[in-house]
């Protein structure tokens, strides 16, 4: 790796005015980027990582600005300011793609649905070099080969939206380098994957940089990714940088405050939380036997469809009182689906779910009546992804948090009032904000208030769909903490369905790895995670970014 | 892309037997019918009316008989494009209707592709230029053109050209051209009166469809894909026409789906006030004195004309959008 610096930034400041007031997104950030390495940008939402990336090619969204500073870009015959280019004009296009290129977060829809693969890849060569049509039709297949796509001619016809979202990131990554830059931007490039695909993107990204000898911007989240591909790292925090540091430095002597204090929220997700004392005699609550979910996936002429799509293949779980279930799985695994026919969202085409509720006979959930299942949703409850989206952004708080009571039990209003105002500091959060609409909170309190409405009617079993997916880490062990001291306090149970496997470690007792709709391995949590039996669920643990770079292949002994 | 169409196509028949039904439901409903109708006016003017005379009228016209037999008497004869004989023009309806069915086609084919031509780039510039004075002159200008009845703005146009510049603008041809063979001078007369319709029929869905193009681009325009695409270096207003415009234009074509029935809805009455010959008048004319046959193909030929506008939409959404194409 040479010393040369390619690009300086220096005193970057960054700001946005929303109505009368003025947000500073990124405030008086400076650092370097040397040829060959990479350099991680990490920090929460809102810390003014992403906006420090687009500044570099001039992309900052209207109506921010840079207010000050300077991006020196050395160009190999002197230095460029891309501060004073300005977002339009001929100069900062040289720029963008030629010298820096970029690829974003959402491999979904950063790619044209309506344009090929092809055609974007052979425009942005065109953009840039006086070549014929032909020669960058061949070096865009050539591209597509060395991303490691699949039949390169053939994909360049094709379209966004028949590739998965690994394979629209290896597109992206060869249309970014399709005019050899210098410099790459990598903003969460990996954050919408699976680990798996991850992985493979990862080292992708960190192959490509070696042959290359091109520097690498890489802004992200997770500590574990930066594990394993920083060179050097700058922690951001409030749009400020916080700490800059070489990774094993960085991990091992952090300097500031906030950096031990996100090291160690990453930390404590690494080893499970304390556990209350499992009763000796397993009393089951819920027991799925054989469930099974088709869709029809043609219409079938005249009577039967002849294809399904078997969103659950056969799953048979047990959930036994005061514990705690996880799934995991990648997407389309069919884990979101099972936590939905629990609670019937989804009719089973086959197979049952026996419930035995604190009184009475077990039923059978995937048969039950309207009636049956209204009584069960006193019972069985459900937590969320999105604190964004499961909220009702027109219901305050207290009618948010009292709607199942007014539904599943006859509280008045006096004793709902009073319920409301206990579960709301039970759950960490000010008992008088109940006449408050959700977007007066954030993320993680969004979240407690989905918890709080949960365990509004004193459920047994409650469904958690990736409830903390959606959070910074440093808010997902309070949320975790959180959810464990209320199934000791209520004795809860809980089937927790997450992708990530670290929550699942240190959260839950038991957990059950899926795979197209069935279940590959079923086991005790330690069990799992540190002699996994199955090959699909070793490739899935081991793909996992560790936040140890000691841990990395290439790491210094 | 054949099976698309083919299909498409297909559909449209059971739509089309369903507005054959809702047309002859529509002319069945009032009370009474053609021959009623023609006893009042008669009697009206004062003589005496023979009942025989009546029966043996409704006798010819098969008027007595059970409607369902009624209906298949009349939609048979138009599949052998015979579309029954008008009552009250004493003419075959084939004769009456084609020439103001095809002037009805045309005008709303040229006010289509004016309203396209005129909203488009105005919908581009005012969401690329979103809260600059350019949006917010055409976002004023729209929302005074969406709220004017059109006979209105159809009765001032003729009040200002009449009596300030002495203009004839009624009709769709002078006097001079109106049985004249075609030839080039009278499509240019044509044109000389066709814009006053094109731009009154248009107006209203022309500043609908600009806010339209407005929202959908503004929607498209801070979408991932585009900034990936700015980040390669495409330069601004080629960045802008060739991504988000694109997608942005699906939804933009679809609307002839609805732009369609609005615009034939709306060229009945600027038509009845411009004394345009197209279908619109005639029909009017038809329902009033309820001259059934004409009047069913009146409705049923607008229906049809829809069919084939969303049609050609549909074919046309297929070949911008892969998405429609592919799956």
């Amino acid at each position: 790796m040479s010393d040369e610096t390619i690009l300086k930034v220096r005193n970057l400041s960054v700001d946005f005015p929303i109505q009368k007031s003025v947000v500073h997104a990124v405030r008086d950030v400076s650092f370097d980027l040397k040829r060959g390495e990479t350099l991680c940008v990490v920090g929460e939402s809102g810390s003014g990582k992403s906006v420090t990336a687009r500044a570099i090619l001039q992309l900052v969204a209207k109506p921010g600005a840079i207010t000050g500073g300077q991006i020196l870009l050395d160009t190999g015959s002197g230095e460029v300011d891309i501060v004073k280019l300005g977002s339009r004009g001929l100069a900062i296009r040289e720029v963008r793609g030629r010298r820096i290129a970029m690829i974003f977060q959402e491999p979904m829809t950063s790619l044209s649905p309506v344009h090929t693969i092809g055609h974007q890849i052979v425009e942005t060569i065109l953009l840039h070099e006086k070549i014929s049509k032909e020669e960058a039709r061949k070096r865009a297949a050539a591209l597509l080969g060395r991303v490691r796509i699949p039949e390169p001619e053939k994909a360049l016809d094709r379209y966004s939206f028949e590739f998965s979202g690994g394979m629209r990131q290896r597109a992206m990554i060869a249309m970014a380098l399709s005019c050899n830059p210098e410099i790459l931007i990598a903003d969460e490039p990996t954050t919408a994957l699976d680990v798996t695909t991850q992985a493979e993107i990862l080292s992708l990204i960190r192959e490509l940089q070696r042959d290359r000898g091109m520097a690498v911007l890489f802004i992200t989240h997770d500590m574990g990714v930066v594990a394993q591909i920083a060179d050097r790292v700058m922690v951001m925090f409030r749009g400020e940088k916080v700490e800059e540091a070489g990774v094993f430095d960085l991990f091992e002597r952090p300097q500031q405050a906030y950096t031990r204090a996100l090291l160690g929220s990453v930390l404590k997700l690494e080893t499970p939380a304390p556990r209350p004392p499992r009763p000796v005699a397993e009393k089951p609550i819920a027991k799925i036997e054989n469930l099974e979910l088709h869709f029809p996936l043609n219409a079938g002429f005249m009577g039967r469809p002849t294809n399904y799509l078997k969103a659950i293949d056969g799953v048979s779980l047990t959930i036994n009182q005061g514990e705690t279930v996880g799934v995991v799985g990648e997407s389309g695994s069919g884990k979101t689906t099972l936590g939905r026919t629990l609670l019937r969202v989804y009719d089973p085409t086959g197979g049952q779910v026996m419930y035995w509720p604190s009184n009475g006979e077990p039923v059978d959930i995937a048969t039950l009546n309207k009636a049956g299942m209204k009584s069960l949703y006193g019972e069985v409850r459900m937590v969320f992804q999105d604190p964004h989206s499961s909220l009702n952004p027109r219901m305050t708080i207290y009618q948010t948090i009292s709607e199942p009571l007014r539904t599943n039990t006859d509280m008045t209003e006096r004793q709902m009032m009073d319920r409301v105002s206990e579960l709301l500091s039970r759950v960490g959060l000010p008992p008088d904000i109940g006449d408050r609409y959700p977007h007066a909170f954030s993320g993680g309190q969004r979240q407690r208030i989905s918890i709080a409405r949960a365990v509004a009617v004193r459920p047994r079993l409650i469904i958690a769909d990736e409830p903390t997916s959606a959070l910074d880490v440093s808010l997902r062990h309070q949320v975790l903490d959180l959810m464990r001291d209320l199934q000791t306090e209520y004795g809860l149970s809980y089937l927790f369905i997450s992708h990530d496997i670290s929550v699942i470690r240190y959260f839950c007792d038991r957990v059950a790895v899926m795979k197209n709709g069935k279940i590959v391995e079923v086991g005790d949590v330690v069990q799992i995670c540190e002699r996994p039996q199955h090959e699909y669920t070793q490739n899935l643990i081991g793909a996992v970014p560790r936040p140890d770079p000691r841990l990395r292949a290439d790491a210094p002994q | 892309m054949l099976i698309f169409i083919l299909k498409r196509v297909a559909g449209m028949i059971p739509a089309m037997f369903a507005i054959s039904i809702l047309a002859f439901t529509v002319i069945q409903l009032p009370p009474g019918d053609y021959v009623s109708t023609y006893a009042a006016q008669i009697a009206q003017t004062g003589e005496a009316v023979d009942s025989a005379v009546l029966a043996n009228l409704r006798e010819r016209y098969g008027l007595g008989e059970n409607v369902a037999v009624q209906y298949f008497k009349w939609i048979g004869g138009i599949a052998r494009g015979d579309f029954g004989q008008s009552f009250e023009w004493n003419q075959p309806v084939t004769e009456l209707v084609w020439g103001r069915m095809g002037m009805t086609a045309l005008i709303s084919f040229l006010t289509l592709i004016t309203m396209w031509a005129v909203s488009l780039p105005i919908g581009i510039i005012s969401a690329v230029r979103q809260y600059s004075v350019i949006d917010y002159l055409t976002t004023t200008f729209a929302f005074l053109a969406t709220a004017v009845p059109e006979f209105l703005v159809a009765i001032v146009l003729l009040y200002i050209s009449t009596m300030w510049f002495g203009v004839s603008v009624g009709g769709l041809f002078s006097p001079a051209f109106e049985n004249a063979p075609f030839s080039l001078a009278k499509v240019l007369d044509f044109l000389q009166h066709a814009w006053i319709p094109i731009l009154v029929i248009g107006l209203g869905s022309t500043a609908a469809l600009t806010r339209i193009m407005r929202a959908n681009l503004l929607d498209e325009l801070h979408k991932p894909y585009v900034e990936a695409a700015r980040a390669k270096g495409l330069p601004e207003g080629r960045l802008v026409l060739t991504y988000p415009v694109r997608v942005a234009l699906n939804p933009f074509i679809s609307t002839i789906g609805w732009v369609l029935p609005a615009l034939i809805s709306g060229e009945l009455i600027v038509s009845t006030v411009l004394n345009l010959p197209t279908a619109g008048p005639l029909l009017l004319q038809a329902l009033k004195s309820q001259d059934m046959y004409l009047a069913g193909a009146f409705i049923l030929l607008t229906g049809g004309l829809v069919l084939i506008g969303t049609l050609i939409s549909d074919i046309l959404l297929a070949i911008s959008d892969p998405r429609i194409r592919l799956s």
